[in-house]
């Protein structure tokens, strides 16, 4: 029974110092965005204005009129991919291990999916002054590892953005005889203001779906890095000898007394 | 005496414990520290607290940002391994499609049991809890009042370490003076809801919760809970002084490496083990009791899970705490020409009165609470404040009986998967927010929302019960349960009085609503029976032997050397949580076998 024994040391300095040592080995895997190649020169297109983008989604939101519930649309719609055959991490999985996207199924991203998802990743999560944007935080590749993931609630998100990726390239071709990651940031931000328009009319119907799921993970795993959990405002998690309450400038601006 | 395969177990010990958990582990305690013999059988692997646990792991470091999968339905890092609603190979039934009508169980297979999985907060029974039918004309009383069982309540509450307040409320005990460690300070929106619900009559007080907030009393503790056994006030010394205080962050349901939250394996096990009267075999799981020529209690039948081969354990006493209900098919399951129908169940009753927390949750964003200057709230993480029921003694002004206590969720805690799409309905603009605004709402929201969970008594009834299903087997082909369930007008009549007063605690907070309260549909905001993980009942203890199945030393009438010492043996659940009341049964069950024995009575 030597495993019940309590370390003479703090066991979660330990497992802090653990983990931090090998995030460092983690963190310069996060990419660059790259540079998108309708940065430039792209005053000579044809933009894709408010009307353009709306016209998008209409045709979309009529061409396919099922709930988007599970797999089922997008495989009507003939662009349903390759299905997932791994394994979970099982009943029992090693909880102090690090995990990274990729370490227990394989991923399913090809180069020109990834491309376009650091694009969605920067226009859900850009950087500004006081935090950095989703892809330098590998958000991308946690949105890969959740749809190559074997089990139910991520394979259904699987269908749907797989499928918002390829119609996001097909719906630009079709008009600009380019592929989404090559328009202009503008062009691409104003086609993604429309969709979570769509989103908020109905989470449930494509395309509207696609960018809801596709935001909330993006969203959601930006904020469970340290960098998003410090932007949001977190300051917890720290180990301390004592716990004081709120200081007082939160009591004052509450009008509470002390405690 | 350790941790031993099947083959390593003695001939015959003193007392057979089947489970390891709050129940199984206070038995294994008391028991071998007056040098009582025990083998634990615990259905589940090994588990360590101090080496297994991630405690300040961020949900990055987990596969799916460690959202809850049917592997860990609990979310990656919660202390569960292979347990959870379903376990493959070990189905359980309900009789009804109905949602409404169906059971949820939870099954916890690991040492330690669900000590591992819970929010560790500890609050006693009142006084009335002990007397529903006398009092409301439901359910059952208790086969003893809260006088009986107050002196254990004090030694469970040393023993595991409890943080609290004596507050003088009406039905929601007071422990007695030096007992409960100091509660923490309270976070910024438990102070607003404080002072607001006061307005209402309503008083926030610190909850009861089984987590150091200081150094356990290792000089003192011991002597009152082992005088004049020297050996035992030792090794619980030695244990006390290898439990650090609370470190202010990270969720209990990680487990606790520097053990200052309380589990079983921490608190009962290691100290037990160090007595060397303890054997624990795990991967055991339980098929049946047996019986010996005269017809007594002999010992468990068990399926080694590592070899799928058949044991058996013999013990002068059987204590089964395998987590009420699974206590309640072992019962099922030991069939016998003297038992037909399942030991202990001359009475009928084995399986009747299931009971759970009757809860329903309001939740509000708090526009005080935007863009607070950023600070550390984890607090001890999880519930610190709580309203005790507040109208005690006032039945008259209610339509139900019983009452309901009310947990409030606030604080800056730890963004999850979820946060991204929390702030949709309180952000302001043309669609869901993403980029720039959605970066500026989560900083001005972030922390504003609050809950509160209200959990209430429910009095036994004859349309929640269990049974064997005639036909289903787990993978080891032991008969399962099927569970029949059904809400009861007094339920759905105490829900919508939750609703409203919730709705109205959080206007008083200044709140906005994103969804209507269901006053008046409470049956869409109740939780389904067992999702809680409060189920009790199935073997209650009473008075009469033809109308329970033990007496209040939780011996079983039909064989006083078969003890149930889980949550079985409780006649009703009240607007407490459980697992205190268990320990402090338990406990007493343990001192009362122990007497026994001596006397040889058993």
């Amino acid at each position: 029974m030597s495993s019940f024994e309590h370390p003479t040391t703090r066991r979660f300095v330990g497992n802090k110092s653990r983990v931090k040592d090998s995030r460092k080995g983690a963190l310069p895997l996060a990419l660059q965005t790259p540079k998108r190649p309708g940065d430039v020169d792209s005053d000579d297109r044809p933009r894709i204005n408010r009307r353009v983008a709306l016209q998008w989604i209409s045709s979309a939101t009529a061409a396919i009129p099922l709930l988007e519930r599970d797999a089922l649309s997008a495989e009507r719609s003939g662009v349903r991919p390759k299905s997932v055959v791994a394994k979970g991490y099982g009943p029992d999985p090693d909880l102090l291990r690090l995990y990274r996207p990729g370490d227990l199924w394989p991923l399913t991203f090809t180069d020109a999916q990834r491309r376009l998802m650091i694009v969605l990743c920067d226009i859900i999560m850009p950087a500004d002054e006081s935090s950095p944007n989703a892809s330098s935080l590998g958000v991308h590749d946690f949105v890969d590892e959740w749809i190559s993931s074997p089990y139910r609630d991520q394979k259904s998100d699987r269908a749907i953005i797989l499928k918002g990726l390829a119609w996001l390239d097909e719906e630009t071709g079709r008009r600009d005889k380019n592929d989404f990651v090559s328009l202009p940031p503008q062009e691409q931000l104003g086609i993604c203001h429309e969709l979570a328009r769509a989103a908020k009319a109905d989470s449930r119907r494509f395309p509207g779906s696609f960018f809801y799921r596709l935001r909330n993970l993006v969203a959601g795993g930006y904020y469970t890095t340290p960098a998003g959990m410090k932007d949001i405002g977190y300051r917890g998690n720290t180990p301390q000898a004592e716990w004081n309450g709120p200081p007082p400038e939160v009591l004052k601006k509450l009008k509470l007394a002390p405690q | 005496m350790p941790v031993i395969a099947p083959k390593q177990k003695q001939r015959e010990y003193d007392v057979v414990i089947v489970g390891s958990g709050a129940g199984g582990g206070q038995m294994a305690y008391t028991l071998t520290m007056e040098g009582v013999k025990v083998l634990v059988l615990e259905a589940g692997r090994m588990f360590d607290p101090v080496s297994e646990t991630a405690m300040l792991h961020t949900w990055d470091m987990a596969p799916l940002r460690g959202v809850a999968t049917p592997d860990k339905q609990y979310g990656f890092y919660d202390a569960s391994v292979e347990s959870g609603w379903d376990i493959p190979g070990e189905p359980y039934t309900n009789a009804s499609n109905d949602k409404l009508r169906q059971f949820a169980w939870w099954r916890q297979r690991m040492m330690g049991g669900r000590t591992n999985h819970w929010g560790r907060v500890s609050l006693r029974n009142g006084p009335y809890d002990f007397k529903t039918r006398s009092r409301l004309g439901v359910g059952f009383d208790w086969p003893m009042t809260y006088e009986d069982l107050a002196p254990w309540y004090d030694k469970a509450e040393m023993l595991a370490g409890i943080f609290g307040d004596s507050e003088g409320i009406e039905n929601s005990p007071d422990s007695s003076p030096g007992v409960l460690l100091p509660p923490p300070k309270f976070r910024a929106g438990e102070l607003l809801a404080r002072e607001r619900a006061r307005k209402l009559g309503v008083s926030v007080v610190p909850v009861h919760r089984a987590v150091l907030t200081r150094a356990q009393d290792a000089d003192r503790i011991p002597q009152k809970l082992h005088p004049g056994n020297k050996k035992a006030q030792r090794l619980l010394a030695e244990n006390m002084r290898l439990r650090l205080p609370c470190i202010y962050a990270t969720d209990c349901h990680r487990g606790c490496s520097i053990k200052a939250a309380f589990d079983s394996t921490s608190v009962f096990l290691t100290p037990a083990l160090k007595t060397g009267n303890l054997d624990i075999l795990p991967n055991a799981m339980a098929r049946a009791v047996t019986l010996n020529k005269a017809g007594k209690p002999s010992g468990v039948t068990f399926i080694d899970k590592t070899t799928g081969a058949e044991h058996h354990a013999c013990g002068r006493v059987v204590v089964l705490a395998a987590g009420s209900q699974e206590s309640v098919r072992l019962l099922l399951n030991s069939k016998s020409n003297r038992f037909p129908d399942g030991l202990a169940n001359s009475s009928g009753k084995v399986g009747k009165y299931l009971t759970d927390s009757v809860a329903s949750r309001v939740s509000g964003q708090i526009p005080a609470l935007e863009n607070l200057p950023l600070h550390n709230e984890d607090g001890v993480v999880g519930q610190q404040a709580y309203m005790p029921w507040w109208l005690a003694g006032q039945q008259e002004k209610l339509n139900f009986p019983g009452g309901y206590k009310a947990l409030v969720v606030s604080g800056r805690g730890m963004p999850n998967l979820n946060t991204g799409k929390s702030f949709d309905r309180a952000s302001e603009g043309d669609g869901i927010p993403f980029g720039k605004r959605l970066k500026e709402d989560a900083r001005r929201y972030y922390g504003s929302f609050q809950s509160i969970g209200a959990q209430g008594a429910m009095a036994a009834n004859d349309d929640c019960y269990c049974e064997l299903d005639p036909a289903v087997k787990d993978k080891w082909g032991i008969p399962v349960l099927r569970f029949h369930w059904k809400w009861s007008a007094d339920e759905l009549r105490q829900v919508s009085h939750q609703q409203r007063t919730m709705t109205e605690i959080l206007e008083a907070m200044g709140a906005r609503f994103f969804r209507a309260p269901d006053i008046d549909q409470p049956e869409k905001a109740i939780n389904q029976g067992g999702k809680i993980i409060h189920e009790v009942g199935g073997a209650i203890m009473g008075e009469d032997p033809a109308k329970s199945v033990t007496n209040q030393w939780c011996q079983t009438w039909d064989a006083p050397n078969l003890i149930m010492a889980d949550g079985a043996t409780f006649p009703g659940t009240a607007d407490k949580n459980p697992t205190l009341t268990i320990l402090a049964l338990a406990y007493r069950a343990a001192d009362h076998l122990v007497e026994e024995l001596k006397k040889g009575n058993l």
